[in-house]
């Protein structure tokens, strides 16, 4: 039964052979892996007979129903916590990344508050950080944001030096949404352990595309999802550390679930969804890893032969999956309407309904112009080589038709100093 | 966005795309915007000695809207004296092509880059009568 699930899903995403069907305005080449990804055909297979029939409720205790659920639900917990060298029992399970940042933030805030009331984070966080920081300033905490170095990447001493003694808590990223980079949660961690501050890591983007290893890491709480690493939407993990043990106040009570962290019933099929892609992405990472790199070494040499391109973030600490770059003297939303045959995000998917520049290219010290100008691609487990050929031509053909138009390009090739012009303002 | 088929046509196939020599005496240029709030208009005109736009260029950093607005008051300059020029309306432009509210402001940019090369002509001749 499962093959004849299997095969239509693949055939609907992504036509015969996996690959991007058709290169149109309705079926453009998925180069939005950080936004979501699709769920693995071999996940949604195992995820199906949870909803039909092995339904029963994991917290059945009396009949089979609960007891298969059980099983399935602490199977799960065993995989996600392998991929990330943790005890099954430091995992406990949320409706995803968002929740278990406001879980780990708000929950050892609150918990530890007798200790001090300041928490320190970076500019660059994911919204899901920032704003559930902003929330606890406005329950009396204090909070500092700290702006990366250029490259994204926080500067240690810097991240020293605004530890105050009555900091609590800090929060840094692992793998940033928007241009990739790898932070140091290494030598994060040991200044937060030196400092006796709780140090919580957002790794939404970083399962499957690096390894992460709890045991040695210096880390009491992590947040984790399902839906970027090839499970459902809608289900994500918290990690909660055991030795030396973290105290967390629920934000969610009913029950007592999830060992009283985190009441409510388990959706058994969404969670059994992440324990495969989490088993999946232990077993392929490294292959995949490096195929995904290959591609996009290839994109980046392919945009570098255009005139006038910046990398946005640090190269080197990156992961392989994401090229944020600016295209200078062409408009971001202009761009994004010429490259139809692509699916990619100027800035975060969150962000893009707005007509402001992404915030965390801001906090680079990008130019709002080239902030305005940038485009993510992040490429995933099913980008072909031809998807990226496609894509390096579609942006040499459509970067030179708008520069064509773009009276800012002319000025430039002038020899002109933009930066001297008076503008007219309006 | 969704936007009309109007402002995609222009954006495909962007009409009078160039530049004009800006040091001809008949020739009139209007730059409006500013890179940082994410457009720049840039219309040349081209007047004859009766008065007549003979020709109008643009270009355009900016959004759809913004080139389509662009785009399509080059059409309309045409043929058109420099008073009749200097009346087009935003509104005229917006409803054109059909803008929706948030792009409202590119209509506003296209009749100001009108009046800025119109006030340039009009510079030139002024220039010209008092040499």
């Amino acid at each position: 039964m499962s093959a004849s699930i299997e095969m239509p899903v693949v055939k609907d995403l992504f036509g015969k052979d996996g690959l991007a069907k058709g290169h149109d305005a309705n079926h453009p080449i998925y180069l939005d892996y950080s936004a979501t990804t699709p769920v693995d055909p071999r996940v949604a297979a195992k995820m199906i007979p949870f909803i039909t029939e092995d339904f029963g409720n994991p917290a059945s205790r009396s009949h089979p129903y609960g007891w298969t659920a059980e099983k399935a639900v602490e199977n799960a917990r065993e995989e996600v916590a392998k991929l990330v060298n943790a005890d099954p029992r430091e995992i406990v399970w949320t409706s995803g990344a968002t929740e278990s940042n406001n879980l780990a933030i708000k929950g050892a805030a609150n918990f530890y508050s007798g200790k001090g009331k300041h928490i320190l984070t970076i500019t660059t966080e994911h919204k899901a950080v920032i704003d559930v920081v902003r929330e606890l300033e406005r329950q009396g905490f204090e909070a500092t944001y700290l702006d990366p170095e250029p490259n994204g990447l926080v500067d240690l001493a810097k991240f020293k030096a605004a530890i105050r003694p009555d900091t609590v808590l800090a929060s840094v990223m692992l793998v940033n949404n928007e241009i990739g980079v790898i932070q140091d949660i290494t030598a994060i961690g040991n200044i937060c352990r030196e400092n006796n501050v709780i140090f919580h890591v957002d790794a939404a983007q970083a399962t499957g595309k690096m390894k992460i290893d709890l045991e040695t890491l210096p880390v009491d709480l992590m947040s984790f999802s399902a839906h970027k690493t090839y499970g459902p939407k809608g289900v994500g993990a918290l990690y909660v550390r055991r030795k030396p043990r973290i105290r967390i106040e629920a934000q969610m009570h009913g029950g007592g679930h999830e060992r009283g962290m985190r009441s409510g019933t388990l959706a058994t099929h969404q969670i059994v969804g992440m324990g495969e892609a989490f088993r999946i992405a232990r077993e392929e990472m490294e292959l995949e890893n490096a195929r995904i790199r290959r591609l996009r070494d290839k994109l980046l040499h392919g945009l570098q032969s255009i005139e006038e391109v910046y990398v946005n973030g640090d190269l080197d600490h990156r992961v392989p999956h994401n090229l944020n770059i600016s295209f200078n003297y062409v408009e971001g939303e202009s761009l994004i309407m010429a490259v139809k045959g692509i699916a990619v995000s100027s800035g975060s998917a969150c962000t893009s309904a707005s007509l402001e520049p992404s915030y965390v290219l801001r906090a680079l010290g990008r130019s709002d112009e080239l902030a305005h100008s940038s485009i993510r691609f992040s490429i995933g487990r099913f980008t072909t080589e031809d998807d990226v050929d496609y894509t390096i031509e579609l942006m040499k053909s459509k970067i030179g038709k708008l520069r064509e138009l773009s009276p800012l390009w002319e000025m430039f090739m002038d020899g002109v100093d933009l930066s001297k012009v008076q503008w007219a303002a309006h | 966005m969704a936007y009309s088929d109007k402002v995609l046509d222009h954006y495909e196939n962007p009409r009078n795309v160039g530049s004009l020599d800006k040091n001809d005496p008949n020739v009139g240029t209007g730059m409006v915007g500013a890179p940082a709030c994410g457009d720049v208009m840039k219309l040349m005109i081209k007047v004859n000695d009766s008065g007549i736009i003979e020709d109008a260029k643009f270009k355009t950093y900016g959004c759809g809207s913004a080139i389509a607005s662009s785009s399509l008051v080059t059409e309309w300059l045409k043929g058109k004296t420099i008073d009749e020029a200097y009346a087009i309306k935003n509104s005229a432009i917006a409803e054109e092509l059909a803008l929706p509210p948030v792009k409202i402001h590119c209509s506003v940019l296209a009749e100001d880059a009108i009046k800025a090369a119109v006030a340039d002509i009009k510079a030139k001749q002024l220039a010209k009568e008092t040499v």
